[in-house]
């Protein structure tokens, strides 16, 4: 990496020290990730305005079904726990343990991607049928994103792992780190936005 | 990608003087002077772009008629002005160009914290803005104005709208990754021993301008793409027509669109505090009052939007909050410009290009200032709500405050990038012209607004004619004094005197060094500068490698 901590290593030595970059980098992501809660921050601001201030027209108000939403939170949760054994296992240098359980966590990501489709096919509206309708899928849509993102990520991840031959290692797994973090994030995102969609 | 190499390649063999390949300007380099720069270079081309929209945009009013051009173009142009200007010359310019430049320097690093992320987020900034303005060649630019309320961003022209909301997304990003950035680079990146209140005060401005552009320039992406929805996929967020609610988009742009305010003016607040200390040779007055001010603004910079919309209908209650927080924020900024009256008392002054610049940007931001706090108060802005007393008001921030400060700190920092010094005579001829064509362009604005000249019209009633011809012949002054600035820059690289490191005698970090600086910014160790502002005591018997301001405080006086 071109990341330099010049300030705490001598010249000749700029860009050497992995362990420190490791450090600015997730603090970087850290705050990068303030900033995408921010965005949601945003559209879950416009929908609780929308609710209170526009009232939908009777005939217009769906119920939604809760055994889809819950089961996808629980997907979600789990893939969290079971990412965090991944990141367990790789620092305890099982490679092949670690590589595991992030095939598990994509997996459940990818359940939780399939899910999602099944509810936006079987539910009764469409983008532009009414705003409840529209911010229900920008909101949903926005987070789906996020979690496709995450999902590559994961498998990125899972191939640097492989032993031998993968970048990523006991001493240096930045990448795996970052990953984990963003994963959490969404998580937690989703967990907020269930609540403010499907409870309230 | 060849020049990601550069630091590493560079770092491994004995530092040397910058190269003077001007290519490497073109490059994708990651070395924080470099980017520094392009970002000014950049930021400075689009503003004569943006400079040329306003010299045309003061030709049509200079007559009631629309004569000139075509309603929809005059939209274009009032459009492509304001977006200019903020998104692409005074944001890049006082955080990107003086930050990156200037940070590292201050913290006592090499580089900034993330040098590729660095450079991506200057190279979104040239294919935006030229996107932006090809629109206008393409379909006819965004005829909505800088804030693209809907419902007209909805009814104008989409294409042009699109382009605008992509362009404006890709400055954001670029200015997110900016923001991150300088926020790791201060809080992790100082060298070891220096503490976060002995940074030179532009770092604080630089700390919470970040903050502020971390927390609020996500939300302005949600809403442009939701906005983008409503025009492309014929949603209905926005759009009354469709059950859908304007107010909110109002409500979610100001909250990035405030605090935008501060984001173009906190960075001038350090860069001023940069100067002034240096040319008075005192101390800047109250630095732990300015560092709590400065993070005052922060917070309630953030709390203050709907101030800009009371005549949204806004419910009474918000427009109590709204004018209560606006006029705190009369506050911290108070203190600021008392702090630095304070800090040219009884200080020997050298009256040069950068003090000139940086004290008309005092006597600018005050009027500015109050016009501000009279237009927080709801019966006074109901009654100027969008008329020439806001555009009068806004001017004197970010033209008055803003880019008179970043005119002062090419005077200051001049010498320091190309190690020459620029031409006094003509840096105040500079100064005289631009100080009276802003005051003469934007003062009789206010009277404009108060007789109820609404703003963004290509015609007005004929009364209003005579003021709006000195108001135009302002703008052409304004324009003028751009020419002995543009000779005074390019003829200075090439025979200005030598300036050598310290031609101010300055103790900020950047000039303890080579000018230009190296490309790793010291040979050898960074120095350990503790104390910024210890001036106080005869040339002769300061050490400027050593100064210690406490100590020269104590004895010098």
């Amino acid at each position: 990496m071109t990341t330099l901590n010049p300030s705490q290593a001598p010249l000749e030595q700029a860009g050497a020290s992995a362990e420190h970059h490791a450090d600015h980098r997730i603090f970087g992501l850290a705050t990068f990730l303030v900033a995408d809660a921010m965005t949601f921050a945003g559209f879950f601001a416009a929908y609780l305005t929308f609710k209170a201030v526009n009232p939908l027209q009777p005939g217009a108000i769906y119920e939604l079904e809760l055994p889809l939403p819950i089961l996808n939170t629980v997907l979600l949760l789990v893939s969290s726990f079971t990412f965090h054994r991944a990141g367990v296992n790789l620092r305890r240098g099982m490679n092949q343990r670690c590589r595991q359980w992030l095939l598990l966590s994509a997996v459940l990501g990818l359940a939780f991607l399939a899910s999602q489709m099944v509810e936006y096919f079987t539910l009764p509206f469409g983008l532009t049928d009414n705003l409840y309708a529209s911010t229900f899928y920008a909101l949903t849509g926005f987070h789906g994103l996020h979690v496709t993102l995450g999902a590559l990520m994961i498998l990125i991840v899972w191939w640097q792992c492989r032993t031998p031959g993968g970048r990523i290692t006991a001493d240096n797994h930045f990448p795996l780190e970052a990953a984990e973090l963003y994963w959490h994030f969404v998580d937690g995102i989703w967990v907020i936005l269930f609540v403010i969609l499907y409870l309230i | 990608m060849t020049a990601t190499l550069t630091p590493q390649a560079e770092s491994s063999r004995p530092p040397s003087l910058q190269p003077h390949g001007w290519l490497r300007y073109l490059s994708f380099s990651v070395d924080h002077k470099v980017i520094g720069l392009q970002y000014l270079v950049c930021g400075f081309a689009f503003y004569l772009i943006g400079g040329a929209l306003a010299g045309a945009i003061r030709t049509e009013l200079a007559s009631p008629l629309s004569d000139f051009m075509p309603r929809e173009v005059y939209n274009q142009v009032l459009t492509l002005h304001g977006t200019v200007m903020i998104f692409l010359w005074i944001v890049p310019v006082v955080n990107g160009a003086f930050g990156n430049y200037l940070i590292p320097f201050y913290v006592g690093a090499r580089d900034m914290a993330f040098p590729r992320l660095n450079a991506v987020a200057f190279w979104l900034i040239p294919p935006a803005g030229l996107l932006l303005i090809s629109s206008y060649f393409i379909t006819g630019a965004a005829q909505s104005g800088w804030t693209a309320y809907p419902p007209l961003s909805l009814t104008t022209p989409a294409i042009g709208q699109i382009i605008w909301i992509l362009s404006v997304l890709l400055l954001g990003g670029s200015s997110i990754f900016g923001g991150i950035n300088f926020i790791a680079t201060i809080l992790k990146l100082r060298r070891p021993g220096l503490k976060l209140m002995q940074l030179p005060m532009y770092c604080w401005a630089m700390l919470g301008t970040s903050i502020l552009v971390v927390l609020s320039t996500p939300v302005l992406a949600g809403t442009l793409i939701l906005l983008s929805f409503d025009i492309v996929a014929h949603t209905g967020f926005f759009n009354p027509g469709m059950g859908g609610n304007v107010v909110v988009y109002q409500h979610l742009f100001w909250f990035y669109s405030h605090p935008a305010v501060y984001i173009m003016v906190l960075p001038a607040f350090g860069l001023v505090s940069e100067i002034l200390p240096v040319h008075c040779r005192k101390p800047l007055f109250g630095y732990a009052t300015m560092v709590v001010s400065i993070m005052a603004i922060v917070v309630l910079g953030l709390v203050v939007w709907a101030h800009h919309m009371f005549t949204s209908g806004t419910p009474p209650w918000m427009r109590l909050f709204f004018t209560i927080a606006t006029a705190f924020i009369a506050v911290p900024t108070g203190i600021k410009f008392f702090n630095w009256l304070a800090t040219l008392w009884g200080g020997r002054i050298s009256l040069n290009s950068a003090v000139l610049f940086s004290c008309g940007f005092i006597v600018n931001f005050v009027l500015g200032g109050i016009t501000g706090v009279a237009l927080a108060q709801v019966p006074f802005d109901v009654h100027v709500h969008d008329t020439y007393f806001v555009v009068a008001h806004f001017h004197y921030i970010v033209y008055g405050g803003s880019v008179f400060v970043i005119f002062a700190s090419i005077y200051h920092w001049y010498p320091k990038v190309t190690g020459r010094m620029l031409n006094e005579p003509l840096g105040r001829l500079h100064f005289l012209i631009t100080f009276i064509g802003f005051n003469l362009c934007f003062a009789p604005q206010h009277w404009l607004g108060l007789n109820g000249m609404p703003r963004r019209v290509a015609e007005y009633d004929p009364q209003f004619a005579f003021i709006n011809q000195l108001s135009s012949v302002g703008a052409l002054l304004m324009a003028i004094s751009t020419l002995p600035f543009l000779w005074n820059v390019i003829a200075s690289a090439f025979q200005g005197e030598i300036a050598g490191d310290n031609p101010w005698r300055a103790l900020t970090p950047e000039w303890l060094t080579s000018s230009p600086p190296p490309v790793e910014n010291w040979r050898g160790e960074a120095p350990l500068v503790t104390e910024p502002y210890g001036y106080g005591v005869a040339a002769d018997e300061l050490d400027l490698k050593a100064a210690s301001g406490r100590d020269l405080w104590s004895s010098g006086r």
